[in-house]
């Protein structure tokens, strides 16, 4: 095993381990761990099994095997990225009208408010 | 006829007193409601004030979202119109008859003011203009109706344009895709000459980062929008 394929097992491995662990603490939904799991146990299946590696690197045309590696985890990233930007923009809707809830409840306890107080 | 006048501040202490003592006396035949959008300054008291009703949000949501919680609110209270003016002393109160016109006798659910109909002499700043030029002749090749004044937010809105709103509204630069939103649900959008003020004090909101955002985002959400965006996000 070359010293690359040993970074990269050994890195694959503790994105897996740093994964699981931080959705046993609660601090990661299962949700938002999906891609991260898929593109780690991807990384480690043709960082630890280099012949795969070479077949579908040599097959999409690869001169340098190692190279179809980083291509993937970019893939991977960028694809972790837009869900990321499609989660944020779900946030930022959800958050507006959650706000403008508050706003028109505000209003309306306050009118409640005074209706009950010119009553007394 | 129950008319509701939104008015949408943000910062605005020193030009809502302006504002109020023009409609008191130019157009006092409604109810005004003011939206605080998460303002620094003292507009909650100067809206307080002046008695309108007041909807304070928790924080500084862009005026998209702000009209978006008049509409709400209009909506609810089962408001006939709703006339949309500005908090910043931009927009005047004898001209809101002429908006009104078109949404009252039902020839449009919408009126647009524009500054560039008919003999107005309201200056504009070159680049300004330019970029309402641009929205406009997209706004006139989508729809097939002439617009001058796309980013006009001088507005009176109908029933069935206050509904529509309540439930979907655009957040940034809301004005150009409000107009083709209505369209493409067969609402019917009209611009009728109004005289604006320059504004009196406070400076404009776009800066040269936001003017790049206006021009992308805008033709971006018109060209991509849904024909009922409010089943999209939740």
């Amino acid at each position: 095993m070359s010293l690359l394929e040993l970074v990269s097992v050994v890195s694959s491995v503790v994105i897996i381990s740093a994964v699981f662990f931080l959705i046993r603490r609660g601090k990661l939904l299962e949700r938002y761990a999906m891609l991260w799991i898929l593109a780690s146990f991807v990384l480690l299946l043709f960082s630890a099994w280099r012949s795969l590696l070479d077949t579908v690197a040599h097959a999409l045309g690869f001169y340098y095997a190692p190279s179809f590696l980083f291509l993937a985890g970019f893939v991977f990233l960028m694809l972790i990225l837009l869900h990321f930007s499609v989660v944020i923009s779900s946030l930022s809707v959800r958050n507006k009208s959650l706000a403008q809830e508050l706003g028109l409840l505000k209003h309306e306890i306050e009118k409640l408010r005074k209706s009950l107080q010119s009553k007394d | 006829m129950s008319v509701l006048v939104i008015i949408p501040a943000y910062n605005e202490e020193g030009n809502l007193p302006i504002v109020f003592q023009d409609l008191s006396s130019n157009f006092s035949s409604a109810d005004f409601l003011v939206i605080n959008d998460g303002s620094t300054d003292g507009t909650r008291e100067a809206a307080e004030a002046h008695g309108a009703e007041l909807i304070d949000l928790p924080y500084n949501l862009g005026i998209g979202a702000a009209m978006q919680t008049g509409f709400m609110f209009a909506f609810k209270a089962g408001y006939d119109v709703a006339i949309q003016f500005d908090g910043d002393g931009q927009h005047r109160a004898d001209e809101i008859e002429n908006i009104l016109r078109p949404v009252l006798d039902g020839s449009a659910d919408m009126a647009v003011g524009s500054r560039f109909l008919g003999k107005s002499g309201y200056k504009v700043p070159v680049l300004r203009r330019a970029g309402i030029k641009i929205f406009s002749s997209i706004l006139t090749f989508m729809t097939g109706i002439r617009f001058t004044d796309a980013t006009s937010g001088f507005r009176a809105y109908g029933k069935r344009a206050i509904e529509m709103f309540s439930k979907y509204y655009p957040d940034d630069y809301p004005e150009v895709e409000a107009i083709l939103l209505l369209h493409r649900n067969g609402i019917k959008v009209v611009e009728v000459p109004s005289e604006m003020r320059q504004r009196p004090s406070g400076k404009s909101s776009i800066t040269f980062l936001r003017a790049v955002y206006y021009m992308v985002k805008v033709p971006l959400a018109v060209l991509t929008r849904r024909r009922n965006p409010a089943d999209n996000i939740r």
